[in-house]
């Protein structure tokens, strides 16, 4: 019964542990991208940084939704690190000899209207 | 891999008298059986900026341009192609994938093709989907398997032709078969459980090669096999199918799913089979396929609160199975359990109720909450010529689980606690063979994906179990990315499990064989509970060959046993069950190759080579009835879907078995291996429009059998009466037809 016990906990504490929500933030900006191989670079790109708990872009929306820990990460990091991967976002452009190296088919088209901040 | 895919455009410009300047058209693509809508293809003129895309439906209207008459239609990772527009006339036309550029990418795409090894899953995982399934003359689980080679399917025994099957050399016990993630085929139901899921309920099959997840438990020793059923929420609201065959199965499947609100769904499923005709054309005196009688109902509700983040499903389910077999004049009113003609029934009564809620936080869609419950209660009473046996199982199983991700979402965890309770009642005339067995397992599961080349699968459980004792199951799944066309695979993994002998190996009574178990002072049945290693690697690689798409894969799996308890058939008249002692494993290496020929002409085949070998008291072998050397292949064509949306399927699969170890026995003193042969199944089905299609099928094509499939059928009562060696079909030759409808 000892052994059930001491499972039991341990178990317990790994979700304790996990739900540790030290000021999680949410947020969604957009990210100018074309496909699933854009999809891995841009979430790779906010996944690389430390704080960034959670990254998922959409393909239909362009849409990039976060998660992170502010005090941790700070939100221009993130658009630094993703533009530098070679994808415009809301704030930062991606230096334009990164955006030509992407392979074809990821050249998205630039379009100076849609990089206006969101809202 | 998804290497394979071609696109069909279909442009088809509608001849309106009042707006010929408008086209429409639609895009489509076609992979393997069926042809989807394309959606977000863009559609444009040449040199204009006039251009439109495809709908969810593949549909698209675009207005000529008197600029251009050239139209563009590209997708991503598909060649672009122009199309000249002259007339309204509608054409077809192919466009192909484009490798060159985008091969990293190709397998992103979400395309499927019914049965195929997962590219970017940890594990060794081939996903089967329903349309694999319509195949074959599948009428339930144990028959599902017959157009996929990592999985044979063998002959069980001469009386009930229950098809049993086998996985890197193993039987099935060794699997851990689960139904929608709950074990299911286990216990009393080992023999017989496969048959108790009809084909047309279920939705997907999983098959993962070597040590599974430690999530499901420690029972996984060659692999997992997960089914989902039909879901109210997506299935038809109405289903019906139909089969008779000509050794006079008949078979009837319908489904109903309503919606009762916006949130609630439920579904009922009603599969009934019968078989009343008697046949024996092999005139043995003995039956070829026993008469049958099935009913296994299940009404399942499933709730969906896609805001709240609740997913909750419940199923209830009945099952009447009555098989009689034995002589072909055996009456069981007169005859049961009489010294003059051999018969026997088998009775089975199964309950299940399964409770399943799923909650992910609304909040964080990496955190997610599960809690499995399910509880079955397995009755069954069956007598063989004068040996009664009877096994009733209860069993209540729960499962705690707990997602989440450590640091961010490429590495995810899976945490939590499963108990069972399994309560056996199992007689041997009056032998008495109860036992319990009480589990509580904890597990913690840590997955690693980099997204790109590299991840890794890493779990661990602790187990309590009253009769096996405290344990830890290690297992560790590995996926590299050697480039983008080759993965390499490597697994390795512990397992564990209580054998119960005589359920696992029911086809013993269907012979007179006395039965000798050397006990000790151990749990089961005086028998030390079974444990083995599992490691395994996988290569798979895409390649092109003549320009076209195809790939090949090498499997090769080890499993070693610590402890076996082996069924030692080796001596005349008894059958022995003992720990083992020595050396016993099972080396199984798979090569498999697949081509697409043609856009509607798909081939795969496989080799196969088991080495099983077990140190028997008589010294060490290759398993009986185990082939060394198998060969598989199938080639599956459809035609173009059209207008109508008709279509021709065609499916020809070939199985060749090499020769197999028969035990020693007098009638048959000079054989002591098995000839091979060859199988061949084929199916023609005709889809007639979207709501019905037939089908008609010929099973064993080339009509072989196995002469004398019962030893001593002259004389059952006989000490060497014996139907559990069989090696080949019983029945030779078998037609069928059915049609399936659905609204």
């Amino acid at each position: 019964m000892k052994n059930y016990i001491y499972i039991l906990f341990l178990v317990s504490a790994s979700t304790i542990n996990a739900q540790d929500s030290s000021k999680k933030e949410k947020t969604t900006f957009k990210v100018l991208g074309n496909c699933e191989m854009c999809k891995m670079r841009i979430e790779k790109a906010a996944l690389s940084l430390k704080g960034v708990k959670y990254a998922k872009w959409s393909v239909l929306e362009s849409q990039l939704s976060l998660i992170y820990n502010p005090s941790r990460v700070e939100i221009l990091e993130i658009h630094n690190s993703i533009a530098n991967s070679g994808h415009d976002t809301s704030d930062i452009e991606a230096p334009t000899d990164i955006y030509n190296e992407l392979p074809i088919c990821c050249l998205y088209v630039r379009d100076k209207k849609n990089n206006a901040p969101l809202k | 891999m998804n290497t394979i895919y071609y696109i069909l455009i279909c442009l088809f410009c509608i001849n309106t008298l009042k707006s010929q300047d408008a086209i429409k058209g639609k895009v489509v693509f076609k992979e393997n059986r069926e042809t989807l809508a394309l959606e977000g293809a863009n559609i444009y003129w040449l040199g204009t900026s006039q251009g439109t895309t495809s709908d969810e439906f593949g549909d698209f209207i675009i207005n000529s341009s008197k600029k251009s008459e050239s139209l563009i239609i590209s997708y991503l990772g598909f060649y672009s192609d122009t199309l000249k527009i002259i007339s309204n006339k509608k054409f077809v036309h192919f466009l192909k994938e484009d490798l060159s550029t985008n091969l990293d990418e190709v397998y992103l795409f979400e395309r499927k093709k019914s049965a195929k090894l997962s590219f970017t899953k940890t594990q060794n995982t081939i996903l089967v989907d329903a349309s694999e399934l319509l195949k074959a003359a599948c009428c339930n689980l144990s028959e599902s398997f017959e157009t996929n080679p990592s999985i044979d399917v063998s002959f069980s025994d001469a009386l009930t032709g229950t098809k049993q099957i086998n996985m890197l050399g193993l039987k099935s016990p060794y699997i851990l078969i689960s139904e929608e993630n709950i074990p299911m085929v286990r216990g009393a139901s080992q023999a017989y459980g496969l048959t108790f899921t009809p084909g047309t309920w279920v939705e997907s099959i999983q098959i993962s090669k070597g040590a599974g997840s430690v999530v499901n438990g420690f029972e996984s020793i060659a692999g997992q096999i997960n089914t989902e059923l039909k879901k109210p929420f997506t299935d038809n609201p109405f289903f019906l199918n139909l089969f008779g065959s000509k050794n006079g199965r008949l078979e009837l499947n319908t489904h109903f799913n309503k919606k009762i609100t916006e949130k609630w769904s439920t579904g009922l499923f009603i599969h009934l089979n019968q078989r009343n005709q008697k046949i024996d054309k092999n005139i043995d005196g003995f039956l070829d396929v026993p008469l049958a009688n099935q009913v296994n109902i299940l009404n399942r509700f499933q709730y969906i609160d896609a805001v709240k983040g609740l997913v909750v499903f419940y199923n209830v389910r009945f099952l009447n199975d009555k098989k009689q077999t034995g002589q072909v004049s055996f009456n069981p009113d007169i005859d049961k359990n009489s010294s003059i003609l051999w018969g026997s029934e088998i009775d089975t009564k199964r309950f299940d109720m399964a409770l399943k809620v799923g909650y992910v936080f609304p909040e964080y869609p990496y955190k997610s909450f599960g809690l499995q419950t399910a509880y079955s209660k397995h009755d069954q009473k069956a007598y063989y010529g004068l040996r009664n046996y009877d096994i009733f199982h209860e069993s209540f199983y729960g499962n705690i689980l707990f997602n989440s991700i450590l640091n961010n979402t490429n590495n995810k965890f899976k945490s939590g606690l499963n108990f069972s309770l399994d309560n056996y009642v199992e007689n041997i005339d009056s032998q008495d063979f109860s036992r319990t067995d009480k589990n509580l397992g904890a597990f913690f599961e840590w997955s690693h994906d980099d997204l790109e080349i590299l991840s890794w699968t890493a779990g661990l459980r602790v187990d309590f179990n009253n009769n096996i004792g405290n344990f830890v199951t290690p297992r560790l799944h590995l996926r590299y990315a050697l480039n983008a066309t080759t993965i390499i695979r490597l697994s390795s993994g512990s397992g564990r499990k209580a054998a119960n002998i005589f359920a696992e190996n029911q086809s013993i009574f269907g012979s007179n064989r006395k039965i000798y178990i050397e006990k000790e002072n151990n749990p089961f049945y005086g028998l030390l509970p079974e444990k083995a290693w599992n490691y395994g690697v996988s290569i798979s690689k895409s390649i092109q060959l003549l320009n076209k798409n195809s790939n090949l894969i090498f499997d090769f799996y080890n499993t070693q046993f610590s402890n076996q308890v082996v069924v030692d058939f080796e001596e005349e008249g008894r059958v022995l069950f003992y720990n083992l002692n020595g050396d016993s494993s099972a080396k199984s290496l798979q090569l498999t190759f697949d081509i697409d020929l043609t856009p509607q002409l798909q081939f795969i085949s496989a080799f196969k080579n088991d080495i099983v070998s077990i140190d028997y008291k008589s010294g060490k072998k290759q398993k009986q009835l185990m082939p060394r050397n198998k060969f598989f292949a199938n080639l599956s064509w459809n035609s173009i879907k059209n207008l109508k949306n008709q279509q021709w399927l065609f499916d020809f699969t070939v199985h060749h078995l090499g020769s197999q170890r028969l035990v020693k026995n007098s009638s048959i003193l000079n054989m002591t291996q098995s000839p091979s042969y060859s199988i061949l199944n084929m199916q023609l089905t005709k889809i007639l429009s979207n709501s019905s299609d037939i089908y008609i099928g010929v099973e064993n094509f080339g009509n072989y059998t196995q002469k004398n499939p019962i030893i001593s059928n002259e004389l059952p009562f006989n000490a060497n009466f014996d139907s559990s060696q069989v090696w080949a079909p019983i029945f030779g030759r078998m037609i069928y037809v059915g049609l399936r409808y659905k609204i």
